[in-house]
């Protein structure tokens, strides 16, 4: 029971180390469990398996004409995919670097090999708007890439800002080439 | 102690109404009470055996999906019976499913990918009646838990067609069962010997191929089985323990207290 | 006495800051830290707290759920299975919070039986009863609810059968059903306001809970000998002796409750609910959760429906006249030789009335249920009350302290305290 004055020192220290220790590990553990079951609450809150099978498209280019463009939807987001003629490739690559709002070289936004292939994220880097420019009887501006009806903004054929207010390119989305005919965004 | 008796006749009492209640159902049905089968996802520690379940993924398949639906699932869902991404992009791509309208506005459809629904043979319900002299065939994504008797009843049922014994009055357009209740089912035999041809070579009778397709509709009822189980393994081994060191936690905080 | 802080004295000084402004923390030490609980507790009175912790389990899971679940006719069934099969842990928060009624209410009754054999409902405890058998109704109406949001043939038909009982009532129950169903039939508008009801109740519970525990604040707990506190001896404060035995009975809870969510999930369904609703098509057998079986059951015995539907909320609203109804001057029954075997013969017909409600009412089950109710109502309307008068009681004892009459095992040594609370 009740250890006498003698022994407070050491022995009652030692009990109560022993009963704290004990006290300790259930805490632990139940802190330990709790966390485990917090963590199952908050992952489910992650994107589900649904939503997961649609972070990547695969999207065949074959129906796309030369001179044209689609959007199609990736993650909720429109992507614009254009091919281009061979005349809106020489015009990207040989604009001097000094000219551009956003100064980024043309090969750097397509892939090697194919670019005839221009893949955007069709948001205008302004305030958000869709630019038009897709459909050859769209407006696109007097560099021949989009041009974003909210405020103005205009790009170029490689998807670069050349009239405010927009201060930066249109985003590059990740793709890669699965042939030549299929790319697979995200 | 009169605590723990008194919690002991509870249990008592509970048990034996848990019992009476359980016992209810099969009064109600004036079918025989299916035959229970081993199945390998039975007991604590349970699994589905993978091979069994893509055998019954290709009955479902070339068989029973010619009229019943799983809507529940999707393509993606197959790496669950241990098929590869390669697989199961081929096994979508080569139905087709609805991809929404044309420009004219008129339904489409396209090649399925992973992310599809699994293909539904009819459109609608009214298409399946208008198809099957009027019985529509349920979706089989949650069948084996429908049904009382579970994996062991629709076993059962694909197993027990026979001719009706003497003196039996079958209706016109229904097929006698034995474990089907009321005995007349709208669903004419569906397996037969030989219908089937494994890859694996497994003999493909009609018991064979049952087992395999219940496997799988067990498995595509309850997905999630397996991790289930092995967590919850570890859950109540964790519990277990720490009603040990809460209880030593209990004694020792009680143990200079008269009670 | 405007501008006036609150004493306090706690060592740490935000919570001394905080305690000045809002005395939480002296309210915490109070009613939870020192609050003088009788020590001969047995693990019955572990229940009210498990109650607690399934409470904010089915919360916390609710929660998570009306994140994915859609309350419309055409996407509801859907709903619950995208979160079964695509949710990341969905098949746990759903069993979790499935199963976790069951267990709720399984508390619930434990927790009730100990009520009813301790004499906790006696004077002056009355009130704190009352607010538990409102709590008991909130939770049925939650439960009921929750049932319909799977749409699942028995979520539909059960709603049906049960909303449809109001039209008993003689001139107010059909308008009264309409304005439940919100339409002509069981369907979207009534799915939808279930929704939003399920979700209120749980909160409304917890008010009335705090209300409950208030209650039971002001008067103090009862004990298994149903004696009065007499000093502080018969005590020890409520941390840490009862927080170590609460933990205890909430790890064996969670484990018990791990089992059937981990291993049998689906024990306690009915099959039914695994198949959509189907407004053209009734099930063979139309039955409740197990928890409402008793009252099922009292509600088919009688013929007329009239009578049925007042018989079956009249079993749980006798409950809050059973203070009054039982003259025994003795709390528990411990010191009560016959009701302390009636009681038993009680939950007999409470657990056959349960057993008749899971079958159909025909036969053997009509005959028994009959009795069973009977049973039921003569217990609380005409047992308790003569009981309490012929009934000859067993001598108490003097204290909970001194629990042995005549120096059984010799007086407990004089000033047998609880140790002091050692500071952290």
């Amino acid at each position: 029971m009740s250890d006498s004055a003698a022994t407070l020192g050491h022995g009652l220290a030692g009990t109560v180390t022993k009963r704290d220790f004990l006290k300790l590990v259930t805490g632990a553990g139940a802190a330990i469990g709790g966390a485990a079951f917090a963590w199952t609450l908050i992952d489910s809150m992650n994107p589900s398996a649904d939503v997961l099978a649609l972070s990547a498209l695969e999207l065949d280019l074959r129906p796309i004409a030369e001179g044209s463009g689609i959007t199609v939807r990736w993650q909720g987001k429109p992507i614009f995919v254009r091919h281009r003629t061979p005349g809106e490739i020489r015009q990207a690559e040989t604009v001097p670097l000094s000219l551009l709002i956003d100064p980024k070289a043309d090969s750097a936004r397509v892939k090697p090999d194919h670019a005839q292939w221009i893949v955007l994220i069709g948001i205008c880097t302004h305030l958000g708007c869709v630019p038009l420019g897709n459909k050859p009887t769209d407006p696109r501006g007097d560099w021949g890439g989009w041009f974003c009806p909210c405020h103005g903004s205009q790009y170029d054929t490689s998807g670069r800002v050349r009239h405010g207010p927009a201060p930066a390119n249109l985003a590059l989305p990740p793709y890669a080439f699965e042939t030549d005919a299929k790319i697979k965004i995200g | 102690m009169r605590a723990v008796r008194s919690i002991f006749t509870c249990v008592l009492l509970g048990g034996l109404a848990a019992g009476g209640i359980a016992a209810a159902p099969a009064l109600a049905q004036d079918a025989p009470t299916p035959p229970h089968q081993q199945w390998s996802w039975e007991g604590p520690f349970g699994t589905y055996d993978l091979a069994a379940a893509q055998r019954g993924f290709q009955v479902y398949s070339e068989v029973c999906s010619a009229c019943h639906s799983m809507k529940e699932l999707h393509y993606r869902d197959l790496a669950g019976i241990g098929l590869s991404p390669r697989q199961i992009k081929a096994i979508a791509a080569a139905v087709t499913v609805p991809d929404g309208v044309d420009d004219q506005g008129s339904p489409k459809e396209a090649p399925g990918t992973p992310g599809s629904q699994f293909r539904s043979p009819f459109p609608n319900d009214q298409a399946a009646r208008a198809a099957l002299n009027g019985a529509l065939p349920p979706d089989l994504s949650e069948i084996v838990n429908a049904r009382e008797g579970h994996a062991d009843y629709v076993y059962a049922i694909l197993n027990g067609f026979s001719d009706p014994p003497p003196g039996f009055k079958l209706q016109a357009g229904l097929n006698y069962n034995e474990y089907f209740p009321g005995h007349q089912i709208a669903m004419p035999q569906p397996l037969h010997d030989g219908q089937v041809t494994y890859a694996d070579g497994t003999p493909n009778t009609v018991p064979q191929m049952a087992h395999d397709v219940v496997t799988f509709l067990a498995w595509a009822a309850n997905p999630e089985l397996v991790q289930r189980k092995q967590i919850g393994w570890r859950v109540v081994l964790f519990l277990v323990v720490m009603t040990g060191l809460t209880y030593a936690v209990k004694r020792k905080v009680w143990a200079d207290v008269e009670h | 006495m405007a501008g006036q802080q609150h004493d306090s004295n706690f060592s740490n000084p935000v919570i001394q800051w905080i305690d000045t402004r809002l005395p939480i923390f002296t309210m915490l030490q109070k009613e939870y830290a020192v609050f003088p609980t009788p020590k001969n507790f047995n693990y019955f009175w572990n229940f009210g707290a498990l109650a607690m912790v399934i409470l904010m389990i089915m919360i916390a899971t609710g929660i998570l759920l009306a994140m994915n679940y859609q309350p419309n006719t055409h996407l509801a069934f859907d709903s619950v299975q995208h979160i079964m099969r695509d949710v990341n842990y969905g098949w746990l928060i759903r069993y979790l919070h499935e199963n976790g009624a069951s267990m709720f209410f399984i508390v619930t009754y434990i927790h009730m039986f100990r009520g009813l054999y301790y004499g906790s409902y006696k004077k002056p405890r009355e009130l704190l009863w009352m607010l538990g058998v409102v709590i008991l109704l909130l939770m049925m109406a939650t439960a009921f609810m929750g049932y319909v949001l799977p749409w699942g043939q028995m979520s539909y038909w059960g709603a049906t059968v049960i909303t449809n009982l109001f039209s008993a009532f003689p001139i107010v129950g059909h308008p009264i059903v309409t304005w439940l169903w919100g339409g002509f039939s069981v369907d979207n508008p009534t799915l939808n306001r279930f929704f939003s009801l399920h979700y209120l109740l749980p909160f409304v519970l917890v008010g009335v809970i705090f209300l409950h525990v208030a209650a039971l604040h002001v008067v103090g707990s009862n004990n298994p000998l149903g004696i009065d506190v007499k000093s502080p001896q018969d005590t020890v404060p409520f941390h840490p002796y009862y927080t170590a035995k609460d933990s205890v009975g909430i790890c064996v809870f969670l484990l018990i409750f791990a089992i059937i969510v981990f291993f049998m999930p689906n024990l306690l369904s009915d099959p039914n609910n695994f198949i959509p609703a189907n407004p053209l098509q009734t099930p063979s057998d139309i039955v409740p959760e197990w928890y409402f079986l008793p009252f099922y059951a009292i509600l088919r015995s009688i013929p007329n429906k009239l009578a049925g539907v007042c018989l079956m909320f009249g079993s749980i609203l006798v409950l809050f006249v059973l203070p009054w109804l039982d003259t025994s001057p003795v709390r528990s029954a411990r010191f009560r030789p016959i009701y302390r075997q009636l009681i038993w013969v009680w939950v007999a017909a409470v657990i056959g009335l349960g057993i008749c409600g899971a079958n159909k009412p025909i036969g053997i089950w009509v005959v028994l249920s009959r009795i069973f109710a009977l049973y039921y109502y003569l217990h609380f309307l005409v047992i308790l009350p003569v009981l309490g008068k012929l009934e000859r009681p067993l001598p108490l004892p003097d204290s909970i302290s001194r629990p042995v009459i005549g120096g059984g095992g010799g007086p407990l040594p004089g000033g047998a305290t609880a140790k002091p609370m050692e500071k952290a």
